[in-house]
């Protein structure tokens, strides 16, 4: 068995998983500024409090485990994107505590978590979105260790995907609060759903010129023969998972925009995947030059593989327990 | 005259943050333990004073559960951020370690977690209880695997060293490394005693004002009984843990101590109180019992001691610094001793609830079991110093490149964002302890 390909495979698989879990959980806050009264914010926040951190741990588990598998590539990616990162752990710390500040809150208080809680699911998303625009544009590395300057990082092309994810956890977060709510709130999420579907199709094509103009590496790779035909499946999904979800919504499904969304996510990022290939460190460190010894990616493999499918059971179980409508007044506090 | 360079300034970001974060999760694996046997004395009893309590102690448990997630989560990061050559070096070994912390813990914990707090109504008492069982197991299991990792920077082995990186040879030894078993144990009590303290403190303050309900006595007595059992087990461990720390990390033991040089087989002294100065090479006014340090370390009369000039002076660890963090440790244990003893004796008395100088005691030592662990935390990872692994890899070779300027800058905003948010976590805490245990059937629906 290739072990660095194992791994690299696990991790996608939780970032993966990250992206789609926190991705709706912070797109219920960057959506929050629409929805204006105290019962409507409470029972967005109830249809996520369960959940939020078992959300979360998904994003522990991608430091851990490139730490483990590939040491070289999280000191070296970690330590370039650091001031980004940084960022995104602190407004992940300003909207995580809001889960439980708000309903312990004064009534007069309650609004600042209220706006940690936006601010911070915002700029947690942003600065996400940058480190991968950064990601994708390549790490510069002299040796062992990252070569570029400090602030590298900011590039139009990065803050575009900042905003880009902005629209992809919205969607998300939207496509949630449709299957979770109902009455006055679902229709309010029905609209902006509409909205954003229209501005991740136009982020997407905008990414999919962008990137092929500014990296030759990638343009060869996308538009060269055989892969041309293997990869022209990508847009029609594309296509079809967009028609889905605005057909779903105008004819009011509950579930299916928000699977439809999964589906738009999941490839997005597997066009990602194609691109970088197999590199871990763009453009220069392979995954198998990035790998931790065998012993050590051995010895994880072995509780991971047989520990991540018990985790997906209680995790599946945990949300089949909270399943259904949320409504007002639910919820412990 | 005094300036930071960029390592002074990642040290204290990783020693701000990890104060921090110690805290959270110090009380949750304290508060989850307890949790679990408040619902077991209920399902057995069927008392509805133990659910009232459970359901107290759960909202407290809740929003620092939470503060420990996200200051958790800076910390995975922060190794990668800030410390990319240890990162690269010790990856091989920390990372599994920390990747099964997550696995194994983190998830369970937050598997369940929903459940535990929301889910009363959506799933049978059985279950229920599973659950919280499930949230007190995975935190100490997370404890075990971040002790194993922290214990292995103390005292590596399991390990070879290729092409300047460390990888490992025999997992069981990385693991079961020889200050493991000590650590662990130190810390996972020290989490009981603080947690303890803290919920005695909260009964205590109740009864000072006269809220002198069954609920709050019980808490009362179920804290002081967890004193009692814990505080000398805690002495007995603590004493192990530095016979172990003696063995394998003598310069740590000479800068505890204070000791400068021996005597040359006539006995060494206890030093009590005094200055340890690093440049005089020197501990000014000292205060020392005769032969006292040879009795307790070697069980000798006359036994030498390790000696901080028997290292260089590049490799001793600040003794200013963990001579008094020993001290404020062992000083506040033999108190929470002192504090358990009294309690037995008023118990007997039969005066445990209305002894108004022991309440007030009791809760002017709520924080101490915290503080205690704060300053046996400084004193390992400072006595560590001038390494980041033992013996292995110095800490100034580990910090990342970057300049002073950035650092700064990320410090700052840790500091800022890190006071708001727990500073009110912490004003959250405390009114939800003023509140009290409310009695069900006087509860609001949704209070």
């Amino acid at each position: 068995m290739d072990l660095p390909l194992t791994w690299a495979a696990i991790i996608l698989f939780g970032i993966m998983m990250y992206v789609v879990l926190d991705g709706f959980d912070l797109g219920l806050g960057i959506l929050y500024p629409f929805f204006k009264t105290k019962d409507e914010r409470d029972v967005i926040m109830n249809t996520v409090a369960p959940v939020w951190d078992g959300n979360e741990t998904w994003l522990v588990l991608g430091g851990a485990g490139l730490l483990a598998a590939f040491p070289l590539a999280y000191a070296v990616i970690l330590s370039a994107l650091s001031l980004p990162l940084i960022l995104v752990l602190l407004a992940l710390v300003l909207r995580g505590v809001a889960f439980e500040f708000r309903f312990k809150a004064h009534e007069h208080e309650r609004h600042f978590w209220d706006k940690a809680f936006i601010g911070g699911s915002i700029a947690a998303t942003f600065f996400q979105g940058v480190v991968l625009g950064a990601y994708i544009r390549g790490i510069p590395v002299a040796g062992h260790a990252y070569s570029g300057g400090p602030l590298d990082w900011i590039s139009p092309f990065s803050l575009f995907t900042g905003i880009g994810l902005l629209v992809t956890y919205a969607l998300l977060g939207s496509t949630w609060l449709i299957m979770k709510t109902e009455g006055a709130l679902q229709l309010r999420a029905y609209w902006l759903t509409r909205w954003l579907t229209w501005k991740l199709l136009a982020v997407i094509v905008v990414v999919s010129v962008w990137t092929p103009l500014a990296d030759a590496a990638i343009a060869e790779r996308w538009f060269s023969l055989p892969n041309l035909l293997w990869f022209s499946p990508v847009p029609l999904l594309v296509a079809a998972s967009a028609w889905s979800l605005l057909r779903s919504v105008s004819r009011k499904a509950q579930a299916l925009p928000f699977l439809s969304t999964l589906a738009l996510v999941f490839l997005g990022y597997s066009g990602l995947g194609i691109s970088l290939w197999p590199n871990i460190v763009p453009p220069t460190i392979s995954i198998w030059q990035a790998s931790s010894p065998p012993e050590s990616q051995e010895f994880t493999l072995i509780g991971t593989l047989f520990i991540i499918p018990i985790i997906l059971a209680y995790t599946v179980w945990s949300y089949y327990v909270f399943r259904g409508k949320v409504k007002p007044g639910q919820g412990y506090h | 005259m005094f300036e930071l360079t960029a390592l002074d300034l990642a040290r204290t970001q990783f020693g701000f943050t990890i104060a921090f974060h110690i805290v959270f999760p110090a009380i949750t694996i304290g508060l989850a333990s307890y949790l679990a046997v408040l619902e077991a004395c209920w399902l057995r009893t069927q008392r509805q004073l133990y659910r009232d309590l459970y359901q107290f102690w759960v909202k407290a448990f809740a929003l620092n559960f939470g503060m420990g997630v996200v200051s958790g989560l800076v910390m995975a990061y922060q190794f990668g951020t800030n410390w990319s050559p240890f990162s690269e070096f010790a990856g091989s070994i920390i990372g599994p370690l920390l990747a099964y912390e997550v696995l194994t813990a983190f998830f369970l914990e937050a598997g369940f977690l929903g459940v535990m707090l929301f889910g009363w109504k959506r799933v049978g008492p059985s279950l229920h209880f599973l659950a919280t069982v499930m949230v007190a197991l995975g935190t100490l299991i997370s404890a075990t695997w971040i002790l194993a990792s922290g214990s292995w920077m103390q005292t590596p082995q399991g390990y070879r060293i290729v092409a300047g990186r460390a990888i490992p040879t025999d997992w069981l030894q990385v693991i079961f490394n020889p200050s493991f078993p000590y650590r662990l144990a130190h810390m996972c009590v020290a989490a009981f005693l603080a947690t303890a303290l803290m919920v005695g403190a909260s009964a205590a303050w109740h009864l000072l004002r006269g809220n002198d309900q069954p609920a709050i006595r019980k808490m009362l007595s179920m804290s002081l009984w967890m004193l009692v059992l814990v505080a000398p087990l805690q002495l007995l461990i603590g004493d192990l843990h530095g016979l172990n720390t003696l063995e394998h990390q003598p310069a740590k033991i000479a800068a505890i101590e204070g000791h400068w040089e021996n005597s040359g087989g006539s006995g060494e002294p206890l030093i009590l109180f005094g200055l340890p100065d690093m440049a005089r090479e020197e501990t000014r006014f000292a205060v020392a019992i005769p032969h006292l340090g040879s009795l307790i370390l070697t069980h000798s009369w006359n036994g030498p001691l390790p000696a901080l000039k028997e290292f260089a002076p590049q490799d001793r660890p600040n003794s200013t610094v963990v001579f008094w963090s020993f001290r404020v440790m062992v000083g506040l244990g033999f108190m929470m001793i002192a504090l358990g003893l009294w309690s037995v004796w008023l118990r007997w008395r039969g005066t445990l609830g209305h002894c108004r100088p022991f309440l007030h005691l009791l809760l002017w030592m709520g924080p101490s079991g915290l503080v205690a662990l704060i300053a046996g935390w400084l004193t390992t990872e400072i006595g560590r110093q001038p390494w980041a692994i033992y013996g292995l890899l110095r800490t100034a070779d580990a910090v990342s490149a970057h300049g002073a300027l950035q650092m700064s800058f990320t410090l700052l905003l840790f500091v800022l964002v890190y006071v708001l948010v727990f500073g009110m976590g912490i004003v959250y805490l405390l009114r939800l302890i003023r509140t009290g245990p409310v009695p069900l059937s006087t509860a609001p629906e949704h209070p």
